[in-house]
């Protein structure tokens, strides 16, 4: 409760809602999406006390997951990855005229399932914290390694191209100074490597510059569906939403937790479509404009991407690219995301969370009050949004380190984003290596040091032991399914 | 369909490529010394094996490309040279843009930078894409030189001196 009063100043209202305004932009424009417009803005909450720049990220957070459903229904062009299940039946929705019945249920679901997370970090959090208080480095470690092997085991794209693109993100965080030895790791000589990577530029080049390249590539131009959003529709489909309690539910679990676990929203939506879709009454219309399918969803990608929010909190570990984005932004700030963070840093915590629920509201108002506005936006012609996108990313990249090398960085990271999204190789591990890889690296080390080389330390107790098992599990799981499911059949 | 480059060849290229970032940082890892010193792992001991996972896994993704002769989930063409051309429209003008930035400042090249793509690319006529080139990098100057009191970059040749900046 105390959180709220240290959220509740007016400097901080305007940039909750300056916040959500420019997070709804950045989630309905092409390349700008959540986790690199929050990158791009970072630097600029340098100066602000912490609290308050964490107040207008998050909101941005907010802005970028609420918007990119507007998008979804009336473009048909997913703002985000985790709007393309929203697609299925909010653009037939919105074809059949009735997009404003569409927009107030994704912002209505987008706003319950988020509420929901919110309240059950609430709750879970310190409790989750004071648990993890008992880690030491070797439990550290075996949670980035099942964070890193959950990644591998679970994710859809070829495991060795995982493997790949994670290894990569490990290397590019190795190079620079090594933090224990303070030899040069990496750098061939060249002294613009001192600096080594950060994470925010590789995110604006990989998904930013990236983004840009590939709508670059399909030629695409927006011509959507107009909307007309009025209180009348709004309280009407307010009237309907009730009905789909059961699929709200649901989705919202399914939402929590996958944004826990590094699955994160993605995962979360298409799978919530689809169990929504078997367990619904009206489940063969889905596809066709049914108002439970842009629902379901919605409610699972909001849920998701704020729960991802809890690990990052609490254990320091981020469960999606934005959500790394902001815990290297606390790490910036000199705040330690983790167990300690909760005793030592109560204000900023529960002003953190308190913003959420505030965030939440301010979005959902804005968000019905403003998408004409922002559905405008879209019609900017390709040629004057890309340029501007582009000077927009190359200030944010510069404004990291004030150093001109990173905006060519910066390209160089869109041209690898643009062949990893068209080969499959998947982008988050990359960014998640990148923004743990020091931390795992000297989780790793002290753990060598304590047990002096011997690899058995992660299995020395029963907390850790049981983690690194878990890790192995899911880093092996899809052998272990062929496997079982071949015995199956066996004995069939 | 047009023609293009495969993504097969886009596939093998691209392991090629992660397969010599690996050996690279395998190679400067062991110069760094990779083993176990006695108050701990020395410098490139993590890196080493980073590196050496890189390998692996660009060799396996390699073998799995020779592999999939003619994959099915797989789209035929990683891109249309049309396609390609398209985004080399967009890539080398912000090359331009960038080493513009070196010399005549963040708020001068990004105009010019929008002015030229809006005209050139967008066919709209000189004075819209200089009005609208104009406009952003007046709003950003405000934004930043300003408000955010966040001073970018003006260039070898700094032409905005005379406004004091």
């Amino acid at each position: 409760m105390h959180g709220f009063s240290v959220v509740l100043t007016p400097y901080n209202l305007v940039l909750m809602f300056v916040g959500v305004f420019l997070g709804i932009i950045v989630g309905v424009l092409p390349g700008l999406g959540g986790a690199n417009g929050v990158a791009i803005l970072l630097p600029l909450t340098f100066s602000m006390p912490p609290t308050s720049a964490i107040v207008m990220l998050s909101c941005i957070y907010w802005g970028a997951l609420f918007g990119g459903a507007i998008t979804s229904i009336l473009f048909n062009i997913p703002g985000e990855p985790w709007s393309v299940a929203t697609t299925f039946d909010g653009y037939p929705m919105a074809q059949q005229g009735r997009a404003g019945e569409a927009l107030t249920a994704s912002f209505t679901s987008s706003f319950f399932g988020a509420l929901v997370a919110i309240i059950m970090i609430t709750f879970i959090a310190p409790a989750v914290a004071s648990f993890a208080l008992e880690f030491g480095p070797p439990e550290f470690f075996a949670v980035y390694f099942l964070t890193f092997c959950s990644f591998i085991g679970m994710g859809k794209e070829p495991p060795f191209k995982i493997l790949v693109a994670m290894m990569l993100g490990f290397a590019l965080a190795a190079v620079g100074i090594d933090i224990v030895t303070g030899q040069l790791r990496l750098t061939f000589g060249f002294t613009e490597l001192l600096r080594g990577f950060n994470f925010l530029i590789a995110v604006i080049g990989l998904f930013g510059i990236g983004e840009i390249l590939l709508s670059m590539e399909e030629g695409l131009s927006f011509s959507g569906k107009t909307a007309k959003l009025n209180m009348k529709i709004v309280l009407q489909t307010w009237k309907k939403l009730p009905r789909f309690w059961g699929t709200a539910i649901r989705s919202t679990i399914i939402g929590c937790w996958l944004g826990i676990t590094p699955g994160g929203a993605t995962p979360a939506s298409f799978m919530a479509y689809g169990i929504a879709k078997r367990t619904s009454r009206n489940g063969a219309k889905f596809g066709t404009g049914e108002l439970e399918g842009v629902v379901a969803p919605e409610v699972a990608n909001n849920s998701a991407g704020t729960s991802a929010l809890l690990p990052m909190l609490a254990l320091g570990i981020p469960g999606s690219p934005t959500a790394a984005v902001l815990l290297g932004g606390l790490l910036i700030w000199g705040l330690q995301p983790g167990p300690l963070l909760f005793v030592e840093q109560k204000d900023f915590v529960w002003g953190l969370i308190a913003s959420m629920y505030l965030g939440n509201l301010a979005s959902l108002i804005l968000v019905l009050t403003c998408v004409p506005f922002f559905a405008a936006i879209l019609r900017i012609p390709f040629s004057i949004i890309a340029p501007v996108i582009v000077v927009i990313c190359a200030v944010g990249a510069f404004t990291v380190n004030n150093a001109m090398g990173d905006i060519w960085y910066m390209l160089a990271f869109g041209v690898i984003g643009y062949a990893f999204k068209k080969l499959d190789y998947p982008l988050a591990p990359l960014v998640l290596a990148l923004v743990l890889g020091d931390q795992a690296e000297s989780a790793f080390r002290q753990s060598m040091l304590i047990s002096q080389g011997d690899v058995r330390v992660f299995f020395s107790n029963g907390l850790v032991g049981s983690i690194t098992s878990l890790a192995l599990l899911a880093l092996f799981w899809p052998l272990l399914a062929k496997m079982v499911a071949r015995l199956r059949k066996g004995a069939g | 369909m047009g023609s293009g480059i495969s993504q097969r060849s886009a596939e093998m290229a691209v392991a090629l490529l992660t397969l010599v970032i690996g050996l690279t940082v395998v190679i400067a890892s062991y110069q760094l010394g990779s083993k176990w010193a006695n108050d701990g792992p020395q410098a490139g001991y993590f890196p080493f094996y980073v590196g050496l996972l890189i390998c692996i896994g660009s060799v396996a993704n390699f073998v799995a490309c020779l592999r999939n002769g003619a994959a099915t989930t797989q789209p035929k063409l990683f891109a249309e040279w049309e396609g390609l051309r398209r985004v080399a429209a967009v890539l080398v003008p912000a090359m331009v843009f960038v080493a513009g930035v070196y010399l005549i400042g963040i708020y001068l090249s990004s105009m010019f930078y929008i002015a030229a793509f809006m005209v050139l690319l967008g066919k709209y006529r000189i004075w819209k894409g200089v009005a609208v080139g104009f406009g952003v990098s007046f709003v950003l100057f405000l934004m930043f030189e300003i408000w955010f009191q966040v001073l970018l970059p003006k260039g070898a040749y700094n032409i905005l001196s005379f406004v004091g900046h």
